[in-house]
């Protein structure tokens, strides 16, 4: 019998497979005791590295066409659709939940792709306006990327939660950094792989590993960081994000949800992460 | 063609001469429109009550340092009652009355404040310091405007969010700033009233009248009791309203200083705040540079520079710099800084002795650090707290006077050589509210707008306003918009 | 020339610098924010009658109807003699001669329109020919007509050439250039065709002949304002400004002073630099004035209708 190859997990972050740079890690076991492998921890550090990254590709991923952006969301969802069974085993190893329950939630993963990849080129058209303001002027409002956002990825779900805060934040031109939830890390840096394979260009998303908990302070202080998108956290957790991101007034999305539900996603998800610009120009008698 | 001439020395420079030729007579607005009661009570419940603690303070007219009037110090047992009053209001009537009668009460109040809007404006000149000129033909037009334009919408907000259901939040808490008193004030009513919501407003200290008038207009509307509740006060009030557990909503505009203490201690997650701004109006060498000098006259003297969108950093492009000073420096010569009250002031009273101060002490550090100071020699009254047009040239990113709001009539000028300098120094900032770009050129002015982190952008223009234009910044400048479709968002929960 | 180098080129002039029709409009309509009251209202009153050139352009003009015009240019008001004269008497080059012998000593300028008024459409030659005669008859100020069919389609130089030629031919007297900015539209226009008329030699600059609507509002001569205050802070050399054609009321002409203090400051309000090109404004203002006497609204039944 052939000697298998055990794989390295490693951080995503600038579109590289990186360790961290603590050069901790974590061993991860399935529910039945088998090995997984061994998760990086992510570092202050690491996550200061990956906010740095985001903040560099923002302007770029930004400034791409909405049907660009439109086209590389979709591939995401024929990445993760070609690689289902394989993404639903580690999910079921790592989660111990059945393989059923696994594949459907990598399937329900595809279908949000779809669903958020058709926003892309319509979101203005849908919440743009024309301003019909009482003067000589043309007057339009715009929504526009907040920035950069800190994902603090739902801990409840090892994909489908993560999946529904990042697809949101990016199909406008955000960038962002995501704290995977501390039972799945395998599942996230799995993800990682299907999006450096999905023309995602380098640092729109960048993914940590570890534990959640030690990084927060940083993340909810991080003075480059312009939004947070929580779900179903702790009362605590939240209310360090509130107060802690006061500072540069960061914008936070909270709350509970069922991301496994088909209709888990929403025009009001991708708003939260949007600046209204309203523009005005003389228009000649 | 133009070059066809020689072109005199520096030395021998024509100048123009701005003096007394023809002097304007003064012009003042009459006060026999306003009729101030010695003291004022809360407005709570929709009767005037006195304060709890029995305690008021005096507001004065910044131009004579005289006392207007004294209002009641609010202090948390009234901000109780102003709550407990907004939510038997809110489950009571409010909710219950039809989206069509929200309207017409708002449409009402629109009407009422047309019937009375010389007194709003002059008592709102007397109050706060700003010329009649503006009070006259800006502010109160557009607080009667955002009350129509908002009354429209009360029974069309499923218009506003297609495909998704919303609702009222419930009872309002609202804080609102000096420089615009009664225009902040209808800001925050309109679209809260228009949502279905009810309301406990705070003005500020310095500024109280006007919203006591609106009290009264709102008594005169018949609007039902606790609908609008407005308690005035000092700082103590304002923190004891913004984090008054009865709130479902905490709505402020004022400083970012302020605004992140709110967002802090409010009890509520759901916090909309207008903040403050450092706004950098770009001037390109092909810009219609005569109508870009009033852009920047409009964007750094309206209202003494008490605009928490002013453009009080001007990069201009280095080839059309001197020109572009010369041209500033003879237009301020003209600008007339003076009593509130004449209809040919410019400039008014800056709205208190600390602000007065803080502009002096900003100026003195803009001094220290090395730019070069230029103020309009302009007369200005000996008595109240005046502050002559001024701006600062070699200014550079660095200096307190380039990253600080000065919120004076005190511009910092800056150059820049290429359109992604321009970009890289006007993003350059904590603040994010608003950005001017004066250019002849279509294709960069796109280019530009979609570059600034900015709310609002004004292209060949500044300081416009109107409620259908959602207003509202990027970053420290603030979170939410006010006006427009997207402005009701912030008092409604959509689903 | 020494100034044709490239970088003078190659820098954006006064020339083509753009004007933002809604920028002009907004500031325009700022000068007639200003409350002019009681003694500076008396005072921009008297301005105003000493800068009217007082018009008459009728085909139905006689010597008669000039020689009434000319007394009441020298002495608008037989109640009040203490009013200065206007400017000057403005007519059609055939009335020249009446003008000048009824207006001699009194200090009132004789203008003369000419150039194929107001039209411009005839030979050059022949439009010199008219401004010699008008100059020879006693004109003291010629006011001419560009070429606008030439401006229109970018024969810049040629415009330029014909003014320079009308200058030549005005000898001693000044020269009025009428922009005729109702057929320019544009305020791009406005500008380009005052640096034109500056460049080329005019005393004045005019905004209309009175024979086309729109004549002068207030954003074109704000427009030409800021191109005159562009010429004189290039050359040093003071240019006159005179809007004519639509401003009827004593308020009307109260806000074109606003504009030209503001504007261009102190030294421009003088005859010399501003004129007012009008007829019926003068009984206004001497309306207005007897309300300031007299506490008591005018009728027009008394004063003379000339």
């Amino acid at each position: 019998m052939r000697l298998n190859v055990i794989k390295t997990y490693k951080l995503y972050v600038g579109g590289k497979f990186i360790r961290s740079e603590s050069g901790y890690t974590i061993e991860r076991h399935s529910k039945d005791g088998e090995f997984l492998g061994h998760a990086c921890k992510g570092s202050r550090k690491d996550l200061r590295d990956a906010v740095k990254a985001a903040r560099s590709a923002q302007a770029g991923w930004a400034g791409k066409t909405a049907y660009n952006r439109g086209q590389i969301l979709y591939r995401i969802g024929e990445m993760l659709e070609a690689r289902s069974e394989e993404f639903a085993e580690l999910m079921h190893a790592e989660s111990g939940a059945s393989l059923e329950e696994c594949l459907k939630e990598v399937e329900t993963a595809v279908d949000r792709c779809v669903y958020y990849a058709g926003w892309t080129d319509k979101l203005d058209s849908v919440i743009g306006t024309v301003n019909p303001v009482a003067g000589p002027f043309f007057g339009f409002s715009v929504p526009e990327p907040t920035g950069v956002v800190g994902i603090v990825a739902d801990p409840s779900t090892a994909l489908i939660g993560m999946l529904s805060q990042v697809l949101p934040v990016i199909s406008t031109g955000n960038t962002c950094v995501v704290l995977p939830a501390d039972d799945y890390p395998l599942t996230a840096s799995e993800f990682g792989e299907i999006l450096s394979t999905s023309d995602v260009p380098g640092g729109v998303v960048n993914i940590l590993g570890g534990v959640q908990e030690p990084l927060n302070p940083h993340l909810a202080k991080h003075m480059d960081v312009n939004a947070i998108s929580l779900s179903n956290a702790a009362a605590d957790t939240e209310d360090l994000y509130v107060s802690e991101g006061a500072e540069n007034l960061k914008r936070i999305r909270s709350g509970e949800a069922d991301w496994m539900q088909p209709d888990a996603h929403s025009l009001s998800e991708i708003q939260k992460f949007v600046e209204t610009k309203s523009v005005w120009h003389p228009v000649e008698a | 063609m133009a070059n066809l001439q020689e072109k005199p020395t520096s030395s021998s420079r024509p100048k123009l001469n701005f003096g007394s030729k023809w002097d304007y007579a003064p012009a003042p607005e009459s006060t026999a429109v306003v009729d101030i009661a010695p003291e004022y009570g809360q407005f709570i419940a929709g009767e005037f009550v006195p304060p709890s603690s029995g305690q008021t303070f005096e507001t004065i007219n910044p131009a004579t340092e005289e006392v207007l009037s004294r209002v009641a110090r609010g202090c948390q047992a009234d901000v109780d009652k102003a709550v407990t009053a907004a939510r038997a209001a809110y489950e009571g009537t409010w909710s219950k009355i039809s989206a069509p009668d929200r309207g017409k009460y708002l449409y009402r109040i629109a009407r009422l404040i047309q019937d009375r809007s010389r007194e709003f404006a002059v008592l709102e000149s007397m109050d706060g310091g700003k010329p009649i000129k503006e009070s006259r033909d800006v502010d109160i037009p557009l607080v009667a405007q955002h009350f129509f334009y908002h009354a429209g919408w009360a029974d069309k907000l499923e218009y506003a969010f297609p495909n998704q259901t919303v609702s009222s939040l419930g009872v309002a808490g609202q804080i609102i700033p000096w420089n615009f008193p009664l225009l902040m004030a209808a800001w925050k009513i309109a679209p809260a009233l228009a949502c279905g919501n009810t309301v406990v407003l705070k003005p500020a200290e310095t500024t109280p009248l006007t919203a006591l008038l609106l009290a009264k207009v709102i008594q005169e509307a018949d609007l039902p009791p606790g609908v609008v509740n407005v308690v005035t006060g000092d700082g103590e009030a304002g923190a004891a309203l913004a984090s008054h557990p009865g709130l479902d909503k905490v709505a402020f505009t004022g400083s970012t200083e302020v605004g992140k203490a709110i967002r802090r201690s409010a009890k509520t997650r759901n916090v909309t705040l207008e903040l403050g701004g450092k706004a950098a109006n770009i001037i390109f060498e092909d810009a219609p540079i005569d109508q870009a000098v009033e852009g920047i006259i409009n964007g750094i003297y309206f209202n003494q520079g008490h605009v928490c969108c002013a453009g009080s950093r001007l990069l201009v492009q280095e080839s059309v710099h001197d020109e572009v000073v010369q041209k500033l420096s003879d237009r301020i010569a003209t600008l007339r800084v003076g009593d509130p009250l004449d209809k040919n002031t410019d400039i008014g009273a800056i709205n208190s002795r600390e602000q007065y101060d803080r502009i002096c002490s900003l100026v003195e550090a803009g001094k220290a650090e090395g730019a070069e100071f230029h103020q309009s020699d302009v007369p200005v009254p000996g008595k109240g707290f005046f502050f002559a047009p001024a701006y600062f040239t070699g200014v550079a990113q660095s200096h307190r006077i380039a990253q600080e709001e000065i919120f004076g009539p005190v511009l910092s000028i800056m150059t820049f050589r290429t359109p992604d300098e321009a970009v890289a120094k006007a993003n350059n900032t904590k603040y994010g509210l608003s950005a001017g770009i004066w250019t002849d050129k279509g294709s960069r002015i796109f280019k530009m707008l979609s570059k600034m982190n900015a709310g609002v952008v004004w292209a060949n223009t500044f300081n416009k306003f109107d409620p259908s234009s959602p207003f509202g910044g990027y970053k420290e400048s603030g979170w939410g918009r006010e006006g427009g479709a997207q402005g009701l968002g912030a008092y409604l929960e959509v689903k | 020339m020494s100034s044709l180098s490239l970088a003078s080129l190659l820098s954006p002039g006064a020339f083509d610098r753009p004007v933002d029709q809604v920028g002009a409009n907004e500031r325009a309509a700022k000068f007639t924010k200003r409350s002019i009251k009681t003694e500076a209202k008396h005072q921009g009153l008297l301005m105003a009658i000493s800068m009217i050139d007082l018009t008459t352009l009728e085909g139905k003009d006689s010597p008669g109807k000039v020689r009434q015009l000319c007394t009441k240019g020298i002495q608008p008001d037989p109640e009040d003699l203490s009013l200065p004269h206007v400017g000057a008497i403005c007519v059609y080059p055939s009335m020249v001669r009446t003008a000048a012998s009824a207006l001699e000593g009194s200090g009132v300028n004789v203008a003369s329109v000419a150039t194929a008024f107001p039209s411009g459409q005839l030979a050059l030659s022949e439009r010199l020919k008219e401004v010699e005669q008008a100059v020879s008859d006693g004109a003291d100020e010629i006011d001419m007509v560009i070429n606008r069919g030439a401006f229109l389609s970018g024969r810049y130089q040629e415009v330029f050439e014909e003014i320079v030629e009308v200058k030549k031919a005005c000898g001693p007297a000044h020269l009025k250039v009428i922009l005729e900015t109702g057929e320019l539209e544009s305020y791009d226009n406005v500008r380009r065709a005052s640096h034109i008329g500056m460049m080329a030699g005019a005393d004045f600059i005019k905004t209309s002949t009175g024979k086309v609507s729109p004549a002068a509002t207030m954003p074109v001569t704000l427009v030409m304002l800021e191109a005159i205050r562009e010429h004189y802070l290039e050359t040093g050399r003071k240019i006159g400004m005179k809007p004519a054609g639509g401003i009827r009321t004593s308020k009307q002409a109260l806000h074109y002073l606003v504009m030209v203090k503001e504007t261009l400051g102190d030294d421009w309000l003088t005859p010399d630099l501003f004129r007012i090109g009008a007829s019926s404004l003068l009984n206004d203002i001497l309306m207005q004035l007897a309300k300031q006497r007299t506490g008591a609204y005018q009728s027009a039944d008394y004063f003379s209708n000339d």
